[in-house]
């Protein structure tokens, strides 16, 4: 195997073989990795906010710090371990999925994360320059202007440079789908999980520069003395919540379609019948996409929009809960008179199914205009978008981790801990989350440091706390179960699972060329239909021939990091414009030499492919 | 294998899309395009909310000059029409009109560069109209000057890909990065029928 040289390698070399990868599956873990870091870093914030609100009148922490942490929670969670998670499961799984080599722009995959992550640091450097951001992961004007400490332009410039790599991500996702797909994967073939991440790869491309200017403008009027949201100079705070929810809005379905997507690849092979509806499956998801965008204004009914344009938008957002529910029925009754098999990742998506409906209803609850006057800013709403975002798209992304671990890793987790793992989290999350509607309803605002005792609210914040502490117990044993799964390094088959899709048909992990030969699909669940009708392999569509592969490159981590130092120096300004001119220096002259230097990648040789032993092929 | 894309001459028809990469790169840039749009209708829409919050400063009627800035439009309006030329060029395989086409694209962007600047320096020393002077202002000044850092942005690319390839002509594999600048260079001209329109038309009439 090719393999044992890369065991012998030292740190250095694998350190530099990850700095320069553009191998998709590579870059997957890498994304993996930085993505579980924010994770539990937004975890730990998450533990502060509860502990701070197990009892009335706490003075566990004070009030600045809870409101950086909680700003910083939801910043995190969102930018810098909701979407990475996502990206790697569609770095890992997408292309191997449709039977393509590699994504369409390798190099440009590599500075996607590159960005992402020094946006990430970026970003978490203000905990120790003078105070986190403080004014909500909303940061809405005229409060982020009135923040005082750097932190506000800490979010602003730190997600504006993730926001980047998020932006040439989706392109690149795009691009890859409709051009890098293999002979018979016609779209209507195509496996649900690149469904979902194709449409949320369009929405990533509309949305995220809507967030860009947003951000665009908060740091001239920071940093440079623009009047874009300062009434007295005849600023418009509204301005902002509109370019934030035009993107914030799609940017919930960027998180939540790859997540159906998962479910819709684990519940068919887990209940060994192909996904019910497919058809209905693609037009919903481009449905609830389309729609997507008309409803961003349903988070400012409160603002004063008038009656017509709170109706409208509360009709569009209503609408949505149509696309969203023949899901829901499409994944029951694909389970319906199904082989189930309660393997963890179905488990996952058995839990799902309910939780997610939940969050659904309350939505639809919250699209009300005139009822949301009373939800609006409750714990109601905190609840509402827990039970969506957790129960929905964390849910899915562990889900999607455990299924295609094996694939990623050539392990497999320990299906005896990932059901402790689900257990501890799911009941943890409905304790945690359940209560606080009612909170929520009681009056309960959401984002206050402290509550009052005797007011109806100390039990159900008590239980809350306890909710929290199960799930990171549950996020512990995923952990303890990754790593002792590593140690042992007990290496799987291909296709450990039994399951549909192309991306069993290869070993695991796949070589990186993926696919010896280019694969022929005859059919949706390509791998399935071989198992059924063929000889349960999937037959090449070429003869054995020279793959073209790209070159590694070291140029992304430093185009990426030259913005990083850059964004100091924009920050800071007098002596330091010298970081500024030094980073965009740095920057310009890597996309330059990008640009000079020809880079046309190399061949692998048909001679050496022959020599790779056993079942390397896919036919 | 791989080094044939370096290769000049017997080109097929059209260079651009004749390599997966090729058609890759094509396709890639008419979506960032798509999102380009979407990051100017962003700043359009600041700019239409924020055009008559002038507070004490110029307001756009007493400001513009529609002179200049229709030659600027005129200069912009040409260049596309150069890059066009430069790009039938292209199809044509002849490097040597190619080149000189996109010279002139270059010369013409580097004379609207220059008028934007003079306008703005105008702007700021004849009528006290700074980015900091009103929220009309900020908003001007950022869309206008998005713009022309997109013109600035598309300039130093346009000629570093004539400096890198003048001496080996036209190949498989720079024939796409100079067509896909060629639609930037559209894209940028597109903005800018825009902005004459919403910014400075709209402005005068009120």
């Amino acid at each position: 195997m090719s393999t044992t040289a890369e065991k012998k390698a030292g740190f250095g070399s694998v350190l530099w073989d990850y700095l320069t990868t553009v191998d998709h599956k590579k870059i997957a873990i890498l994304y993996l990795v930085a993505g579980l870091f924010f994770f539990i870093l937004g975890g730990l914030q998450a533990m502060l906010i509860r502990i701070q609100l197990i009892a009335p009148d706490n003075e566990f922490i004070s009030a600045q710090f809870y409101n950086e942490v909680l700003t910083m929670h939801g910043t995190t969670m969102i930018f810098l371990a909701a979407m990475p998670l996502i990206f790697a499961l569609m770095n890992a799984v997408l292309p191997l999925q449709i039977g393509a080599r590699d994504v369409a722009f390798p190099f440009i995959n590599s500075l996607g994360f590159w960005l992402f992550f020094f946006g990430g640091i970026f970003l978490n450097v203000s905990w120790f320059a003078g105070g986190a951001p403080d004014v909500g992961w909303t940061a809405y004007a005229p409060l982020s202007l009135f923040s005082e400490s750097h932190g506000v332009d800490y979010y602003a410039i730190g997600l504006q440079i993730t926001g980047f790599g998020t932006l040439m991500g989706g392109i690149n996702f795009i691009v890859t789908v409709v051009n890098m797909r293999a002979p018979g994967m016609t779209y209507m073939r195509m496996p649900l999980f690149t469904w979902t991440s194709f449409i949320a790869s369009v929405l990533i491309l509309f949305a995220f520069p809507a967030l860009t200017v947003g951000l665009f403008l908060l740091t001239f009027d920071r940093l440079f003395g623009g009047n874009f949201f300062d009434p007295e100079m005849g600023g418009n705070v509204i301005i902002w919540e509109h370019l934030f929810w035009i993107f914030g809005h799609p940017e919930v379905y960027i998180l939540i379609l790859p997540a159906f997507g998962v479910f819709s690849e684990i519940i068919p092979t887990f209940s060994k019948k192909r996904l019910f509806g497919y058809s209905s499956m693609v037009f919903a998801t481009i449905l609830i996409a389309f729609l997507g965008f008309m409803v961003w204004a349903h988070h400012m009914f409160t603002v004063g929009l008038g009656p017509i344009a709170n109706s409208i938008f509360a009709v569009a957002t209503m609408a949505i809960a149509v696309p969203t529910g023949i899901k829901i029925f499409n994944w029951l009754f694909t389970m319906w008179g199904g082989n189930i098999r309660l393997t963890s990742p179905m488990v996952f998506a058995l839990g799902f199914v309910p939780t997610f409906t939940i969050g659904g209803m309350t939505g639809v609850m919250l699209a009300s205009a005139a009822a949301d006057f009373q939800y609006h800013d409750t714990y109601f709403v905190v609840a509402h978008f827990h039970y969506v975002i957790v129960g929905g798209t964390v849910l899915g992304i562990f889900a999607g981790i455990i299924y295609w671990w094996p694939k990623m890793f050539g392990t497999m987790l320990n299906e005896k801990l990932n059901h402790w793992f689900f257990w501890l989290f799911f009941i943890g999350f409905h304790l945690t989350f359940f209560f606080q509607h009612f909170l929520g309803l009681m009056g309960m605002p959401r984002r206050y440091w402290k509550f009052l005792p005797d007011q109806g609210l100390d039990l159900f914040n008590l239980i809350s706390t306890i909710g929290a502490f199960g799930m990171a117990i549950g996020t512990i044993i995923f952990l303890i179960n990754v790593v002792m799964t590593q140690m042992k390094g007990e290496k799987v088959s291909g296709d450990p699972w039994d399951a549909r899709t192309l991306e069993w048909a290869i070993p695991s992990p796949p070589p990186f060329y993926n696919f010896k030969q280019e694969p022929l699909v005859r059919g949706l669940d390509a791998l399935w239909v071989e198992k059924m009708q063929g000889n349960g392999k999937i037959q090449p569509a070429e003869p054995l021939g020279d793959i073209h592969m790209p070159n590694r490159s070291f140029v992304p981590f430093v185009i990426s990091l030259g913005l990083f130092i850059a964004g100091f120096g924009v920050m800071y300004q007098g002596a330091m414009w010298i970081l500024a001119a030094i980073g965009f220096g740095i920057t310009a002259g890597a996309m330059l030499y990008r640009s000079v230097k020809d880079d046309i990648g190399y061949h692998v040789h048909k001679e050496e492919l022959e020599e790779e032993e056993g079942d390397g092929s896919n036919g | 294998m791989a080094e044939d894309v370096l290769k000049s001459g017997n080109l097929p028809e059209n260079p651009e899309r004749a390599t997966l990469e090729g058609r890759n790169k094509f396709m890639g840039f008419w979506f960032f395009l798509g999102g380009e749009t979407v990051l100017f209708a962003s700043l359009f829409g600041t700019y239409l909310a924020l055009r008559n919050s002038t507070v004490d400063g110029p307001t756009g009627q007493e400001i513009f000059g529609l002179g200049l800035v229709f030659l600027m439009t005129v200069i912009l309006l040409t260049s596309s029409l150069t890059s066009v030329y430069a790009m039938y060029h292209m199809k044509n395989n002849d490097f040597k009109k190619m080149q000189l086409w996109l010279g002139i694209t270059v010369l013409l962007g580097f004379a609207f560069l220059g008028l934007e600047i003079y306008e703005f320096v105008h702007y700021v020393n004849d009528y006290g109209f700074g980015f900091t002077t009103s929220a009309f202002s900020t908003a001007f000044y950022s869309l206008v000057g998005f713009h022309g850092a997109h013109v600035a942005f598309g300039l130093v690319w346009i000629i570093s890909l004539m400096i890198r390839n003048h001496k080996r002509g036209l190949n498989l594999y720079n024939a796409p990065k100079f067509y896909i600048a060629s639609l930037y260079w559209h894209f940028i001209d597109v903005v800018w029928v825009f902005i004459f329109t919403v910014v400075y038309l709209m402005g005068k009439v009120g």
